[in-house]
């Protein structure tokens, strides 16, 4: 048992790939077989985040539950793995998302077993990415995680899945390659890919790294490669256009998962690794990111705004949330050590736990209704709310989680970050005020067409409502939106804990 | 008298290649029987010989030696060091993956099993050799059998062409990389062909500088260089399925290889004089390469081109003459040969099946042929440098050589991936996916049993090596610290 408890991370990490191997010996007939012991998989994964949870001390500043052996001793690489409250925040989200996830994709009747085992294997590839503590294998998992995505788009997605499914990996590929060379750089320089060392060690560099190239402008030029990596996955306009393409195509469960976890890699990236390992550099330049996060907050919304098709409304509206989390970046970024930097980052991390929730829900909710009238036209709906009451009422619910009503999580982690930004960033910050007046704008326009208004008769005896195991998925996801709306303390303290001590 | 493994590794397949000739052409089951069996042997006295190797102690092991012509300092001298190990695995690898796909040939087997005996024979010869001499009998020794291969069993449409366009190719680089040796054995004054003595024979530098750029061409031709690269393609395309696998997965190593030890190894001030010119011409492999692949519409070629992409990655890694960068090429050796090979094999059984490279004439394959579909994924996977796969460790520390060497090189060639990844999906995507062409749809069945050894074992092996890189990496770099002794060492 001593084994186990002392690589509680790697048991975490590796249950959902054990199980994706495990499948191999299920037959493929047996899809109820199939979906169970995937969903049993995940789920064992998330009790065991849980465990990690309790055994996380919260008072104890750095990294925690620390595993470090021998990797690739060439370059000097170790498989070190480790948390603090960010990473456990995000890892808790990444397992609780995952068995909904599971859940939701009932609807796929093709080629079920290789499609659970690609949503396992993205599932620890996500985890990684959380996990680690050397450079080189926070890379390793960056990467891993896109190919099964490539792959749910590519094969299980909708009409133009092809168009979409190589914009995402040749995007987000493109973006990591600048990544990839910085960390080599980062490599040749110290000698040492682990992040602890790194981040003690990387910022106060000086001499000569390249003859001939001033050491400052190659630090500028390495924090905007790790910048354009994580912005792209965020996304950060103008490099979202991959965005709204992938969520249209992906299947349902798919598009909750790159909603709800993998943008949120993009924002860990900037506060594990861009904030830490580029002080300076980040300080110097956070008046571009806060430019670029209004800027998504605002076209977010319009673009949103502006959407008939349900999910690609859904999908701008990503857009838009994100640019919150990225406005409070670039506070921390500005006024490190202020308490401002601390507020906003707590509302950026808090907003990244909601927008992880609320999307998730919203994506499944579109899925819900597409399966059933397989449009996901707006035009098409109209008046819903009169046969589908239960329906009706969870997607109100959802929505106002989502544009942030007061009550609501979304609410909490929003003004935080404003809050925060505004002494900092004061024109940004109103501006962004503005760009959330339009998400109310597009929210109720989804609201308006599908539900309210005269009713679409082409409907009517044709739409069953939602069923008691889609009420299952979503259920936990609006109560911990609620639950955070009203007492944000039960996730905020170790948050606030991480914040504290890294900002 | 310890027991002689490498002697073994290289005389097992001679050997069974010369039995095989005196067999009756009916007796198929014997000449596959014999074929196979080589294979297992030579396979398993490999792997014996990477677990016999001592890590720690490093240098060049398993040594025998025995007089060959003495008045001329010529020996039969065998050893290896950490850097022809892994090579001599590889060569073991796809010789015996090599075999089992070929099971399927009905055109008089017993000559092309026997053949490729003798062609798996020369590359374990040159990757054993410690002797100048012994290395270019073994290095030319493969001429004829690749020759007669591609003209004999090779695709009818293009095989005389690059047949005869590779031999000739390679016939006048191993001319030049020749007089380069024997300007080796003459400057040096020692009257030994013992490349361990020669490696210490202190020549001067501008002999150095001068020999090195005839060993470094003449040997490098082989592994595609710049722009001495345009039999690969030709070359692999035009020859049958179990040699473009074994010429990619295998010879372009040995060209690799040789001008590593006799070039870098031996003239060291030439290397390094000269350094900056390979890191050029292995740019253009690697991103010319790429590109070209891109935009190929036979299935092979795509293949084809990308050997000459990533061979360029290995070139690199050898003329940044850093320690990272050499630790990456000797795995980039091993890890292209293991996935040039599973390419190779995959293009081979969708071509035995569909009768067709084009590939907009292919389509929908994944459903009848999974295993081919994965192992063709897989093996792309590893191309693109995909994190997990055994191209990632292997392409990552060439990178950082490169770094040191000649940062715009890294910034360079890193663009290849994207392209790599572009033409990796939309070729996979175009064959195994979308409309089957009905001339076909009910004639093509699922891969055979052999075939799904030869996947399942080659895409272990990189899943394997690029999860625990430790597997190799330790190997590769007890070999690059005696070369970096050589560079002077850092």
């Amino acid at each position: 048992m001593d084994l186990l408890s002392n690589h509680l991370l790697t048991l975490v990490l590796f249950v959902p790939t054990a199980a994706a191997v495990a499948l191999f010996l299920i037959p493929a007939r047996s899809e109820k077989g199939l979906t169970w012991f995937a969903f049993g998989a995940s789920i064992l994964s998330f009790l065991l985040s849980l465990v990690v949870w309790m055994r996380f001390v919260p008072a104890q500043s750095g990294f925690q539950l620390q595993e470090q052996v021998a990797w690739y001793p060439a370059v000097n690489a170790t498989y070190h793995l480790g948390i603090d409250g960010l990473s456990l925040t995000m890892v808790l989200l990444t397992t609780f998302l995952t068995p909904l996830a599971i859940l939701a994709s009932n609807h796929i009747k093709e080629r079920l077993k290789p499609y659970l085992q690609l949503f396992l294997l993205l599932e620890t590839g996500m985890l990684g990415v959380f996990l680690s503590l050397d450079l080189l294998l926070f890379f390793v998992f960056w990467e891993v995680g896109l190919v099964p995505m490539y792959f749910l788009i590519n094969q299980w997605g909708g009409q133009n899945r092809n168009y979409a499914s190589l914009k995402f990996i040749l995007f987000t590929l493109g973006g990591s390659l600048g990544l990839l060379l910085a960390i080599q750089l980062m490599g040749v320089v110290t000698g040492t890919y682990d992040l602890v060392v790194l981040i003690a060690k990387w910022p106060t560099i000086h001499g000569v790294i390249i003859p001939g190239i001033d050491t400052s402008f190659i630090k500028s030029v390495a924090f905007f490669a790790f910048v354009i990596a994580f912005s792209v996955k965020v996304p950060v306009f103008p490099f979202h256009t991959w965005l709204p393409d992938a969520h249209t195509e992906a299947p349902t469960a798919g598009s909750m998962i790159l909603a709800g976890v993998l943008l949120k890699l993009g924002a860990y990236g900037f506060l594990r690794l861009v904030l830490p390992l580029f002080p300076n550099e980040a300080s110097q330049y956070a008046w571009v990111l806060a430019g670029l996060a209004t800027l998504a907050i605002i076209l977010g919304a319009l673009g949103a705004w502006g959407q008939n098709d349900f999910k690609r409304l859904v999908a701008y509206s990503s857009i838009n949330h994100m640019g919150f989390v990225i406005l409070g970046i670039a506070v921390a970024a500005r006024a490190q050590g202020t308490q401002d930097a601390v507020i906003a980052v707590n509302g950026a991390v808090l907003q990244m736990l909601m927008h992880g929730l609320s999307s998730a829900g919203m994506f499944f909710l579109v899925g819900v209704v597409y399966e059933r009238a397989h449009t996901r036209d707006l035009n098409n709906f109209g008046g819903l709310l009169a046969i589908l009451p239960k329906y009706g009422g969870i997607l109100i619910f959802m929505s106002m989680a989502s544009l942030g009503l007061p009550g609501m999580g979304g609410f909490v982690s929003e003004f935080l970050v404003v809050r925060g930004a505004f002494p900092v960033f004061m024109l940004a910050t109103c501006l962004s005020a503005i760009g959330l007046f339009f998400t109310g704008v597009y929210v109720l326009k989804a609201l308006k067409l599908v539900l309210h208004g005269p009713l679409n008769e082409r409907w009517v005896g044709k739409l069953t409502d939602i069923t008691w195991r889609e009420i299952a998925i979503v259920t936990p996801l609006m109560l911990l939106l609620l639950l955070t709306g009203i007492y944000p303390a039960w996730i905020m303290d170790l948050i606030n804990r991480a914040t504290m001590f890294w900002f | 008298m310890t027991f002689p493994i490498l002697s073994l590794v290289i005389f097992t397949p001679l050997v069974a290649g010369i039995v095989l000739l005196f067999l009756p052409q009916e007796k198929r089951n014997w000449i596959l029987g014999i074929a196979t069996g080589a294979a297992v042997i030579d396979l398993l006295l490999s792997v014996a010989a990477y677990f016999s190797y001592n890590i720690n102690a490093g240098g060049y092991q398993l040594l025998e030696k025995l007089d060959w012509v003495p008045q001329l300092g010529i020996s039969y001298y065998v050893g290896i060091d950490g850097l022809s190990l892994p090579l001599l695995l590889l060569g073991s690898i796809v010789t015996f993956c090599g075999v089992l796909v070929s099971w399927r040939v009905e055109d008089r087997p017993r000559e092309f099993f026997a053949f490729m005996m003798f062609l798996a024979a020369s590359v374990q010869g040159v990757f054993a050799s410690l002797d100048l001499f012994m290395l270019f009998f073994f290095f030319e020794l493969a001429v004829f059998p690749k020759y007669l291969m591609i003209i004999l069993w090779g695709s009818p449409k293009t095989r005389e062409y690059g047949g005869m366009k590779l031999t000739l190719y390679l016939f006048v680089g191993s001319m030049i990389a020749l007089m380069g040796a024997l300007a080796i054995y003459s400057g040096s004054g020692l009257r030994t062909f013992d490349m361990l003595k020669l490696e210490n024979a202190g020549f001067a530098v501008e002999f150095q500088r001068l020999w090195f750029v005839a060993i470094f061409l003449g040997f490098g031709v082989l592994s595609g260089i710049f722009p001495f690269h345009s039999w690969a393609p030709d070359g692999h395309v035009a020859a049958p399925t179990a040699i473009s696998m074994l010429l990619a997965g295998v010879e372009m190593k040995v060209g690799a290889f040789a001008a590593l030890r006799v070039g870098i190894m031996l003239l060291p001030e030439g290397a390094k004089y000269w350094a900056p010119w390979i890191l050029v011409l292995a740019t253009i492999n690697v991103v010319y390469g790429a590109l070209i692949a891109l935009i190929q519409t036979d299935f092979k070629y795509v293949i084809g081109f990308s050997s000459v992409s990533h061979m360029g990655l290995v070139l690199i890694g050898f003329a940044s003459l850093d320690r990272n960068g050499l630790n990456g090429a000797g795995l980039q050796m091993f890890s292209h040969g293991v996935m040039t090979a599973l390419f190779f094999a995959v293009v081979g059984m969708v071509y035995d099946r569909t009768h067709t490279r084009d590939i907009n004439r292919l389509g929908g394959l994944f459903k009848k042929m999974p295993w081919a579909g994965v192992g063709f994924i897989v093996a792309g996977l590893v191309s693109m440098g995909m994190p997990g796969f055994s191209g990632f460790i292997a392409e990552f520390p060439i990178m950082m050589g490169a770094w040191q060497a000649a940062p715009i090189v890294a910034i360079i060639a890193i663009v290849a991936v994207l392209i790599t990844a572009a033409y990796i999906l939309l070729v996979f995507r175009r064959v195994f996916f979308g409309e089957m062409d009905a001339e076909y749809a009910n004639s093509v069945g699922d891969v055979n049993i052999q075939d799904k050894i030869v996947i399942g074992l080659l895409v272990v092996i990189m899943i394997a090596l690029g999860s625990f890189p430790i597997l190799m990496s330790p190997l590769i770099q007890s070999g690059v610290n005696h070369v970096m002794v050589l560079l002077g060492g850092k």
